[in-house]
């Protein structure tokens, strides 16, 4: 079991310099996840979701103890490495979809596929193929500002997926949205989580996003509070 | 690279006005300066075809005593004309010329002037010397229109000019004023005045004698000639190309005062697009991007500028420059002021080295002003980007 773990944390803790004091947002933090999962971190705000994913996503280093992702040592990675392994990877979704605003959803789309330096022909395969998952074939030559949230939402989901990447962290996905809109997306999700076996990991405190979920991973004042597997 | 630049491109047409902006102030500094750069250019290539066609020709030889800012040399520095040239005189290709110093007398007041007596059959300089092929009862003359002007004389005025003769003895005559001549090239006209050379040469007793050889524009023949000095072309016009770098200098300050505006714009615009940016430059980041692609993008983003610029002065540069260098520019003021060869309308003349030399040195500058801010998207921490919290 422990060897198809894709993510292995080991006593992470994470600390960050305030002033004089410190300030502890993980606190000796140990966790596993398999390849395909549908799981979240929920708590209240503060209690270290955000932190804790963004050391998962390589964009931040531990404090303490060890983060691996895909057989990577987070906190060992140069930035270059830390840049490929996000690239090739990992998709990130965040509350405010952090869209580019005066690209098109086609290009919005294209961008992790620029990195990847796949070819035009290619890369416009998989694009309309990810905009046909979140339902968005009619709107490739929109901008952002045109769209609704919900619709942003979507694209950031296509942003996210285009690439099939071995893991999406989603950071408050829904707490933008209304509940139609909330529930699309995670449909959506849950739809390619089956498709694609592409591993989900959020971060949240939404009652209609935990529902969703088949692990649940509580955490208050950056500790591990309950983990519980759900069978639906 | 390459995806650098597409972003940049996408993400400057996405800033509409601020970018055209940007690109239309940058683009006005191109063209001004290759426009003022142009004159200069033009106008030392008038300043030189004006003192070749005016006063020196393809080159000439001085008797070694002349100096033309020392008028106490003239009474020493004139000699036979040495007899190698006589075939180049006779076949019009060299003009003699004797210089004598003299005063004229303008409404009785008393001027020093140099006397200068050339053939008035001559064609190697565009004074309009056949004029003084005519015959009146006193030596016919010409003067330069400033030159008229200072002694306040007309055409068909007569006055008397006095001089030393060979022997030091003065003498002094009538003279009539059969033309004025208008001339770029202040050496040709100011305090002078022009008389048949024969005339001169009987006047001092300088028989066959000169000061200047003056060769016809490519007719230049080099040789080695006692008591004469070979003067070319290149070496009398060097003083030129000296004055039009001094005024260059003094216009470079001009330019740089319009690019450093420019480049203000656009630094002005780098800082707070980083700053404004802070959430997409934390997506870049987690999609995959390192912070230092992320400095390229923005620093590919500022140098376009200068790209963007560059074509949109070509759109309307080209057609302003060439309409420039068709009808010239007029200068506001007086050009005989300047006190040196210079026309009323200045010809711009552009080079295409000019060109690519003033777009590569702007968009290198661009360039550099725009890395200069992105730097401090490195020392970002991308956690706090993406909540956009740096200020
Ligand atoms: N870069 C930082 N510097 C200082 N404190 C931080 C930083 N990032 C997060 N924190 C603090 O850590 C705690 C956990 O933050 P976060 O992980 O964003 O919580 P959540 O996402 O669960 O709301 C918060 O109290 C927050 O203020
Ligand atoms: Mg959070």
């Amino acid at each position: 079991m422990e060897n198809h773990s894709i993510i292995q944390i080991q006593n992470l803790t994470k600390i960050f310099p305030m002033g004089k004091s410190d300030f502890t947002a993980l606190n000796n933090v140990t966790l596993a996840f398999q390849q395909g999962e549908f799981a979240g971190l929920i708590g209240p705000s503060g209690s270290g979701k955000t932190t804790l994913l963004n050391i998962i996503g390589s964009l931040d280093t531990p404090t303490k103890g060890t983060v691996e992702i895909l057989g990577h040592s987070i906190g060992n990675l140069s930035a270059k490495q830390a840049a490929n392994l996000r690239k090739e990877k990992l998709g990130f979704i965040f509350q405010s979809y952090n869209l580019l605003a005066v690209h098109t959803v086609y290009e919005n789309v294209e961008f992790p596929l620029l990195l990847l330096k796949l070819n035009a022909t290619l890369r416009k395969k998989m694009i309309l193929e990810a905009l046909e998952w979140v339902g968005l074939t009619d709107k490739v030559d929109s901008k952002p500002p045109q769209l609704s949230g919900g619709e942003c939402q979507r694209v950031a989901i296509a942003r996210a997926m285009v690439k099939k990447p071995v893991m999406v962290l989603a950071d408050e996905p829904t707490a933008n949205l209304d509940a139609a809109n909330s529930h699309h997306i995670l449909q959506t999700m849950l739809k390619l989580n089956q498709e694609l076996k592409t591993t989900f990991l959020f971060a949240t405190h939404d009652e209609k996003v935990i529902n969703y979920l088949k692990r649940r991973i509580y955490l208050i004042d950056g500790k591990i509070d309950k983990d519980i597997l759900v069978d639906h | 690279m390459k995806i650098a630049i597409k972003l940049a491109y996408r993400n400057l047409l996405g800033a509409g006005l601020r970018t055209w902006l940007n690109v239309v102030v940058l683009s006005f500094t191109f063209v001004v300066i290759i426009w003022m750069k142009g004159i200069m250019v033009g106008w030392d290539y008038q300043a030189k075809t004006d003192t070749s066609n005016w006063q020196i020709g393809g080159g000439q030889y001085w008797h070694q005593q002349y100096d033309p800012f020392d008028p106490f040399t003239f009474s020493e520095s004139h000699a036979q004309i040495p007899e190698t040239f006589n075939e180049n005189i006779a076949n019009g290709d060299l003009e003699p010329s004797l210089i004598v110093a003299g005063n004229i007398y303008p409404q009785g007041r008393m001027q020093s002037i140099a006397i200068i007596g050339i053939n008035p059959k001559q064609n190697v300089l565009l004074l309009p010397t056949q004029k003084l092929d005519t015959f009146i009862n006193a030596i016919p003359a010409i003067i330069g229109l400033s030159t008229a002007k200072n002694l306040k004389l007309k055409k068909g005025d007569f006055t008397t000019i006095r001089w030393r003769d060979s022997k030091g003895m003065f003498d002094a005559s009538e003279i009539c004023i059969v033309d004025l001549f208008s001339c770029n090239v202040p050496a040709v006209e100011a305090g002078k005045i022009y008389i048949p050379l024969a005339v001169l040469q009987k006047m001092t007793g300088m028989e066959n004698e000169a000061t200047i050889l003056t060769f016809r524009k490519n007719k230049m023949d080099q040789q080695k000639v006692d008591d004469w000095v070979l003067k070319t072309n290149e070496d009398l016009t060097k003083s030129i190309d000296e004055m039009i770098k001094t005024k260059t200098f003094g216009q470079s300050v001009f330019y740089g005062i319009l690019l450093l505006l420019s480049m203000l714009a656009i630094y002005d615009t780098q800082v707070l697009s980083i700053f404004r940016r802070q959430k997409e430059i934390g997506t870049y980041i987690a999609l995959g991007y390192t912070r230092t692609q992320v400095i390229g993008l923005f620093t590919v983003e500022g140098a376009m500028y200068s790209i963007l610029a560059a074509l949109v002065s070509a759109v309307y540069g080209i057609p302003f420059l060439m309409w420039q260098a068709k009808v010239g520019w007029t200068l506001p003021v007086d050009a005989s002021e300047f006190g040196m060869a210079m026309a009323q309308t200045l010809y711009p003349v552009y080079s295409a080295l000019l060109v690519i030399s003033t777009v590569l040195f702007v968009v290198l500058i661009t360039t550099v002003v725009s890395y200069w801010p992105s730097r401090k998207i490195g020392k970002m921490n991308p956690t706090e980007a993406l909540r956009g919290k740096i200020q």
